[in-house]
């Protein structure tokens, strides 16, 4: 490139002026694009950058002005201390058992069969009720939130994880739609061949379908158990007796016992030590699972 | 329904299995539909026209709950006014900062999925954990903004404690979790074929022509999305701002959902939490028809149409 321009420099002068303005242009564009890119990554970062370094802090770091980058000297024992102010081994078991792993499997189950019933099998109303499933994707669920608290009221589920977890045994619209997606892409002939053989539509389903959208699986269930683990207003209503909280309320609790000045010293650095054990997870599994991520998120607009 | 024997000759044999097959399998479905959509729109109807605060038996009001919102209620305007102050600003900013940020990251740049990572996680750590670290950040006291401020003799911004900063100050923590936009956007961005960006490059176009008129309108269709998406989202945004303010300071973050919850499970006011729900329905409904409609001048799909 150098030489072919020096050359042409030598052969018309005003050219090489415009080949010179060019790779100028050139490198102000790529210098401008880091000048945009690396302070707004910063930016993103330094928040949850920020909960980590004042989880291994002490109040004598917390508070000083100008505020201290890094903790210097380091606290680790903020991530066993924080953990014990409040019982959240049994917040984390509420969430991990009676939460987010039944929302996953029913979820998924359910959302299975119905994907497959919209996808491979061609009946008449089909498409008219699919249409339906695309419509409530869109209803604001604020508007079934105060008549479905009072059914489960009724019911006597309050104080269980019931509301939260039951409705996922009747599919969930977004991931009915992503996993019907993925099983369009599939050729009906795999589905012919297996039913001349006397394949049932369950047999179909999970001998042939199923292990050939394991990707869709796993992104599907990802989504899934994000949304119960960060869930905050549905365990908010639903759940009053502290030792039923979910992590999620259990870091609130923390907060309120923090905010009140002398309850306990460190009461920042144990908040962003809890904090970041309940982040981690999620952070860590996007790392690992990048383009399962990615992957869900183009294809359906999930959010997180 | 009546005359199925009529249908039998409708459907063969085959189409009779298939539909109930296809039945089977969407039953689910259709129940959960039934149970925990069709039934409850239903009853927060009928809710929405009484007095109900779970203790005694509805009390039939018919539409007072509606007028008294609209006309007496001391706060119903100030939370409509706080929510449009809120979806207003922070979608299309939310959606403007996600599409350019999906450009940049869509150019060459080293590294490119860390970049994008770093921009997405934000969008799914935990809320609960985001709103502990921003309520931090931005304490007036001890928070590192205003840390860094005092130190460079700035006056400190009062984020959190004052009405005029409140709602900004909610929004920019929106717009730093506005990651799955960003990776919508990028994933839609990859999409868009070479060569009509080669053909723009041959009739001598620079690159503000070339993000005119050949991303913007590839790229309607999926801010369409995002837009529709983010507006129904906003307009319910609940997690942030009830445990970054609460609502405060002097109800200037009250947003539709924080003042829906207070009086649903606060104040146990089922009938006027069901009347301002179906309220919020209507304004949703009637947003995305008009972002709809408004779309056919700007939304672009393929050359046909």
């Amino acid at each position: 490139m150098i030489s072919t321009a020096s050359e042409e420099a030598t052969a018309s002068a005003s050219r090489a002026r415009g080949a010179d303005s060019y790779r100028v242009q050139r490198l102000a564009v790529e210098v401008g694009k880091y000048a945009i890119l690396i302070p707004l990554t910063f930016s993103f970062a330094f928040p949850l950058y920020w909960m980590i370094s004042s989880a291994l802090k002490v109040d004598s770091q917390v508070y000083t002005v100008p505020p201290l980058l890094l903790p210097i000297p380091i606290h680790p024992q903020n991530f066993i201390e924080g953990w014990q102010v409040l019982p959240f081994t049994r917040y984390a078991i509420n969430s991990i058992v009676l939460y987010t792993t039944p929302a996953v499997l029913f979820t998924v189950l359910s959302s299975t069969m119905v994907a497959y019933g919209f996808a491979r099998i061609r009946w008449p109303g089909r498409d008219a009720l699919f249409w339906l499933v695309v419509m409530t994707m869109m209803l604001p669920w604020a508007v079934t939130m105060v008549p479905l608290f009072i059914t489960f009221k009724w019911l006597g589920w309050l104080d269980t994880y019931r509301p939260l977890v039951v409705p996922a045994l009747f599919g969930h619209p977004y991931i009915i739609f992503l996993l019907r997606q993925f099983f369009l892409t599939l050729p009906q002939e795999l589905s012919d061949a297996a039913r001349i053989d006397g394949a049932t539509e369950m047999g179909i389903l999970f001998r042939i379908i199923l292990p050939l959208t394991k990707p869709a699986l796993a992104v599907v269930a990802l989504f899934r158990f994000l949304w119960a683990w960060n869930d905050y207003l549905g365990p908010l209503i639903y759940l009053r007796d502290e030792a039923s909280y979910p992590l999620a309320l259990g870091i609130e609790q923390l907060s309120r016992r923090a905010n009140d000045i002398g309850n306990f010293s460190n009461g920042i650095p144990y908040l962003m030590a809890v904090s970041t054990i309940v982040a981690l997870p999620i952070i860590v599994t996007f790392f690992l699972a990048q383009r399962t991520f990615i992957e869900g998120i183009s294809l359906t607009g999930l959010k997180g | 329904m009546a005359a199925s024997a009529g249908k039998t000759r409708l459907y063969t044999s085959g189409e009779w299995r298939n539909l109930r097959l296809g039945l089977l399998f969407v039953m689910p479905w259709l129940l959960g539909f039934l149970l925990f959509t069709v039934y409850p729109l239903l009853s927060s109807m009928y809710y929405s026209l009484t007095r109900y605060d779970l203790l005694r038996a509805p009390v039939f009001l018919g539409v007072e709950n509606y007028t008294t919102l609209f006309t007496t209620d001391p706060h119903f305007w100030n939370v409509i006014s706080n929510t449009m102050y809120y979806v207003g600003f922070s979608v299309p900013l939310g959606i403007g900062a996600a599409f350019l940020i999906a450009n940049l990251l869509n150019s060459k740049i080293v590294a490119p999925s860390l970049f994008r990572g770093v921009i997405y996680v934000p969008a799914i750590v935990p809320a609960v954990a985001s709103a502990m670290v921003w309520q931090f950040l931005m304490n007036v006291q001890y928070g590192a903004v205003n840390g860094l401020l005092r130190f460079l003799g700035l006056p400190v911004i009062p984020f959190l404690s004052s009405p005029v900063w409140a709602k900004p100050s909610l929004i920019l923590v929106a717009i730093w979790a506005q990651g799955a936009a960003v990776v919508i956007f990028l994933a839609a961005l990859q999409d868009v074929p070479r060569a009509l960006y080669e053909a723009a490059t041959v009739d001598g176009a620079n690159r503000w022509h070339k993000f005119r008129n050949v991303t913007v309108p590839m790229m309607s269709p999926i801010i369409l999305f995002n837009l529709v998406m983010g507006f129904i989202g906003a307009f319910q945004e609940f997690t942030i701002p009830w445990l970054l303010t609460e609502g405060g300071p002097m109800n200037s973050t009250e947003f539709y959902l924080v003042h829906l919850y207070r009086n649903a499970f606060r104040f146990l006011r089922m009938g006027k939490a069901s009347a301002m729900a179906w309220i919020l329905f209507l304004i949703i409904v009637a947003f995305t028809f008009v972002i709809f409609r408004s779309s056919a001048r700007w939304v672009y799909y393929g050359g046909d149409q």
